[in-house]
């Protein structure tokens, strides 16, 4: 049933404009392969991949399927030569059932143009007992977990009799066990003879992976690795230049405790415990990271904190005031430093200049505005300074913010935040998005906000990250604290956390004790 | 064994099909809109950001100003059209028009620029006119007519900037109005001070009224859109009500008219008193400075913006949205308020059920065309008051309808809030050729590679 199909990308160019997103860029994928294309974002893997499944044109050059040519005019033309695409963002219909997404676009009928899903609904099985996808065709979208939202994506794709995969970015949105899940689900794919054309910046499931891996940077393609190249020899190449990832920084040298939080409970308009009694303390000095799968209640605890949120109850205070039931305002006034988890939403407006965001909750207070006239001279000097010192790549202090690239985008809410003398720090997913040079900077500067005393509290959902900054590590689970661990414990046992099985209860089994000083593992070395 | 694909000219591309390919991948995307490259930086990696409650109503108000003067431009063209429709001349050289069709289009031509000329002569200058008052009166009676629409036309565009759709300058003009003319006839004040309390107390009924919206949708999350447009019926019933009162009739009269205001409580005429511009004109210069003030350098203006733009991004940054939404409405009340004023104490004098006229609608227009800055409102204000005071003129001189004028304001709205349409007709768009060449090129690529 699978076709053996070699696919060629043959000198590809791409052009915006005067932008030139795909420069000459040559990839050839083998038959049964996982072929990795790395880079950053916005290195042009996606414009690649959307030449291929016939979204974008190529302004030059060809893909040869089989060393034959071919023209694709949109996903049918892809689909119909065996090429399926995952998108970073699915394309499900929620409120439909999986096998009612599955058949959507190719609905097999019966007599009279009734829908016959009994058809798709076999299939499904198939390809889910194969696999070992673990899927029911007659479940709601809307119900079932991310992790198997994707499989359902990928049996989309492999119901069309797709011979080659593209993931975009796959892992996102996946917990450690779902990835490690994914990965799995990679090599049967491999092994029963689909191809895969993985697109991803994380270097360690790239190494677990690939059977290639072609490095593509600004636009061209930069040279091919070997998996068994190490992470940094990767990020290097992805990079351009030579880049640390582990981050050097100094054991934490707590000193009193100046921010707590007790019994905090923020109740979601629909009645939902989104937070519900958490406890917890940071000392100065100290990075406490909050880990957790995405809406988990990380949002809604920074938001109660700021005085974002209304159904609060508990407790927050710093340097013994209490935070809860003041204003915003009040808030940032105590010195707070906030980082909010979605830059374009909440840390930014796009259509201001550059200078303006850089002081957008500064905006009233000296030197920038006397009474209520502002000083543009004034903004527009600490704009100059905050550019320069936090390297923001902007045309100009007067550019608008939307329309710089989201590592700088991050670095002006970052300035922002980081240049009034702050009494405690918060960043949520403070290198969502952001390229890999960009990750090095942003994560140096918040361990020498630590450095300087301050409490900080790291939000993210990226593990290396929270395993990269933190002294230590509170876990998230449906608004509770699964627990709060001393850096260094081991990925698997925080990937546990994550799904809400506190240290200690797994104990028994064997398969997943806890590896003492398991520091740090970007090498990926379990997965080698 | 994949479908045999479709034949494709090989590696070697001819010289001439590579650009043309360039400029249809170009079109491609730009046509295919959804899909973002995601090697550009400025679009794939920030995205789109959100805007302000309704991004396409955004972009219609905030817009290039070179689509308003176009969008103008066309208005008039398609305006003189129609008064050449309706022209005697047009008509009968219409009916041999094959014979001798430069009759025809002469005609038209004829029609549609003395009714222009004329429109021009009854709002800018008419130099049929005896002395240099006389030649000028028409530009003043223009700037007569514009003073109410400016100012709440600026009031619209405030609050626009705050991301809020205020429909309600019209009641607030009446609401201003009452108050105004009730200090102006009710009491009896020394000079000056008479007309400061009637200043006042035009501007504080405007902003009150338009507050009042402010903290409804503040308070409860009601829609300012229906509010604004609630708050005019019940000001406009009120008034009706108030002119049936004997506090408010003229002694003696059944009519639904107020006293005629004090002497004290009315603006001065600025250039003596054969002209009618008053002093109104003056403050609404003066408003449109303060509004660009307080939009670019104050930290009131800082928050509007914010707001208006990423009301999220706003609160997070600890500006206190539903202040800024009371504030900014009783702002944009106020200011048209001062159309109030300029209505019972400048032009009018008295208070009658007609004293907003339409120049609370018309302000969203004004603020429309203006695109919501100041100095664009203080433009267009001047143009719509030229429109309305030469249309008379033009009606007179042509007997061109006064509606046609309306015709064409109403052409300018509709060109501005499809600026596509505009720069299709001025061949300003990218989009309309390209999709064409590209599937031209298509064409000719497959049929090349073929051969």
């Amino acid at each position: 049933m699978v076709r053996v199909l070699k696919l060629e990308l043959r000198g590809i160019t791409k052009r915006f404009g005067t932008l030139i997103a795909n420069d000459h860029i040559d990839v050839v994928v083998e038959s049964g392969q996982i072929h990795c294309l790395l880079g950053e974002n916005g290195a042009g893997k996606s414009t690649l991949m959307n030449v291929l499944y016939g979204l974008y044109e190529p302004s030059e050059g060809e893909i040869l399927v089989d060393d034959k040519p071919v023209s694709f005019r949109g996903p049918g033309d892809a689909m119909a030569a065996g090429i399926g695409m995952v998108h970073q963002h699915f394309m499900l219909v929620p409120v439909f059932t999986v096998a009612e997404n599955v058949a959507l676009g190719a609905e097999p009928t019966k007599a009279a143009g009734f829908l016959n899903l009994d058809e798709t609904r076999r299939r499904i099985r198939e390809i889910s007992d194969q696999y070992g996808f673990d899927v029911d065709p007659d479940a709601l979208v809307e119900d079932l977990p991310v992790g198997v939202q994707q499989r359902v994506e990928i049996i989309k794709a492999l119901v069309r009799n797709a011979s080659v995969l593209i993931l975009d970015e796959p892992t996102a949105v996946l917990t450690p066990q779902e990835t490690d899940e994914l990965l799995d689900i990679m090599r049967q794919l491999k092994a029963g003879g689909t191809s895969i054309v993985f697109i991803s910046h994380k270097l360690r499931e790239v190494k677990a992976v690939s059977d290639t891996i072609t490095v593509i940077r600004r636009g061209k393609v930069v040279g091919t690795a070997d998996p068994a190249a190490s992470t940094t020899e990767l990020a290097s190449m992805m990079v351009g230049r030579a880049v640390s990832l582990t981050l050097d920084k100094e054991p934490a040298t707590p000193q009193e405790t100046t921010f707590e939080v007790r019994d905090l409970t923020v109740i979601a308009p629909n009645g939902q415990h989104m937070v519900d009694g958490l406890s917890f303390d940071i000392a100065r000095g100290e990075i406490l990271a909050v880990a957790g799968v995405q809406g988990n209640g990380q949002t809604e605890l920074t938001e109660a904190i700021l005085g974002l949120q209304d159904r609060v109850s508990g407790s927050v205070t710093l340097d013994g005031k209490e935070l809860l039931g003041r204003s915003v305002k009040d808030v940032l006034g105590a010195g707070v430093g906030f980082v909010p988890e979605d830059r374009k939403v909440d840390g930014l407006v796009g259509t201001f200049s550059v200078a303006e965001n850089l002081v957008l909750d500064l905006y009233d207070k000296p030197p920038y505005a006397k009474g209520i006239s502002m000083s543009p001279a004034k903004i527009m000097e600490n704009a100059k300074a905050r550019i320069g010192e936090f390297d923001v790549r902007t045309p100009s202090a007067a550019a608008a913010a939307g329309t710089l690239s989201g590592g700088n985008q991050q670095k002006v809410v970052m300035a922002r935040e980081l240049s009034r003398p702050l009494r405690l720090f918060i960043a949520s997913q403070p290198t969502r998005g952001v390229d890999v040079g960009s990750i090095e900077f942003l994560h140096r500067r918040i361990v020498a906000e630590r450095d300087q005393g301050t409490p900080v509290m790291i939000v993210s959902t990226e593990l290396d990250e929270v395993m990269e900054l933190a002294d230590r590590i509170a876990v998230l689970y449906k608004g509770k604290l699964v627990g709060i661990v001393p850096a260094g414990t081991g990925r698997d046992v925080l990937g546990l956390m994550m799904a809400g099985i506190a240290p200690g209860e797994h104990t028994a089994s064997p398969s997943t004790g806890t590896q003492p000083a398991a520091t740090a593992d970007t090498e990926g070395g379990d997965h080698a | 064994m994949p479908e045999n694909p479709k034949p494709q000219h090989a590696a070697g591309e001819t010289p001439e099909t590579a650009p043309e390919q360039t400029a249809a991948a170009a079109a491609v995307d730009t046509a295919g809109g959804a899909m973002e490259p995601s090697a550009v930086p400025a679009t794939a990696q920030s995205g789109q950001l959100p805007g302000g409650p309704d991004t396409v109503l955004r972009k219609i108000f905030t817009g290039s100003g070179m689509v308003s003067v176009l969008a103008v431009l066309l208005a008039l063209v398609i305006g003189g059209l129609l008064i050449a429709s309706t022209d005697k001349q047009v008509a009968a050289t219409s009916t041999y028009l094959f014979a001798r069709p430069a009759d025809f289009l002469a005609a038209v031509w004829n029609a549609a620029t003395r009714s222009y000329i004329a429109l021009f002569q009854g709002s800018v200058f008419n130099p049929r006119g005896n002395t240099a008052a006389a030649q000028f009166a028409p530009f003043t009676e223009t700037l007569t007519i514009a003073t109410p629409l400016i100012t709440a036309g600026l009031g619209v565009a405030l609050a626009f900037r705050a991301g809020l759709f205020n429909i309600g300058a019209q009641g607030q003009i009446i609401m201003a109005g009452i108050l105004a003319a009730w200090v102006g006839f009710a009491l009896d004040l020394p000079l000056g001070l008479h007309l400061l309390l009637v200043l006042v107390a035009g501007i504080i009924g405007g902003a009150v009224w338009g507050g009042l919206v402010g903290l409804l949708k503040a308070r409860t999350g009601a829609h300012e859109v229906i509010l604004t447009i609630m708050f005019n019926y019940i000001a406009l019933y009120f008034l009706r009500y108030l002119l049936n009162t004997p506090a408010f009739q003229r002694p003696g009269e059944t009519n639904p008219i107020s006293p005629i205001l004090e002497a004290s409580a009315v603006y001065p005429q600025i250039l003596g008193g054969q002209f009618r511009l008053h002093l109104g004109f003056v403050l609404a210069i003066a408003a449109t400075v303060l509004v660009w003030w307080l939009l670019n350098r104050s930290t009131v203006g800082f928050e509007f913006r914010a707001v208006g733009a990423n009301p999220k991004a706003a609160q997070t940054a600890g500006i206190n949205v539903s202040r800024a939404t009371i504030l900014v409405m009783a702002i944009a009340g106020g200011l048209a308020g001062l159309s109030g004023v300029a209505q019972v104490a400048g032009t009018e004098k008295v208070l009658t059920d007609g004293v907003a006229a339409t120049y609370g609608f018309d302000a969203i227009t004004v603020a429309l065309l203006g695109r919501s800055t100041p100095w664009g409102t203080f433009a267009a204000g001047l143009l719509f008051g030229a429109f309305r005071a030469g249309a008379v003129q033009m009606q007179i001189q042509t007997g061109t309808p006064i509606d046609i004028v309306l015709v064409v304001q109403s052409l300018i709205v509709l060109f501005i809030a499809a600026p596509p349409l505009v720069r299709a007709v001025f061949g300003l768009n990218p989009r309309r050729k390209k999709p064409a060449r590209a599937a031209k090129s298509r064409r000719a690529a497959t049929t090349g590679g073929a051969a």
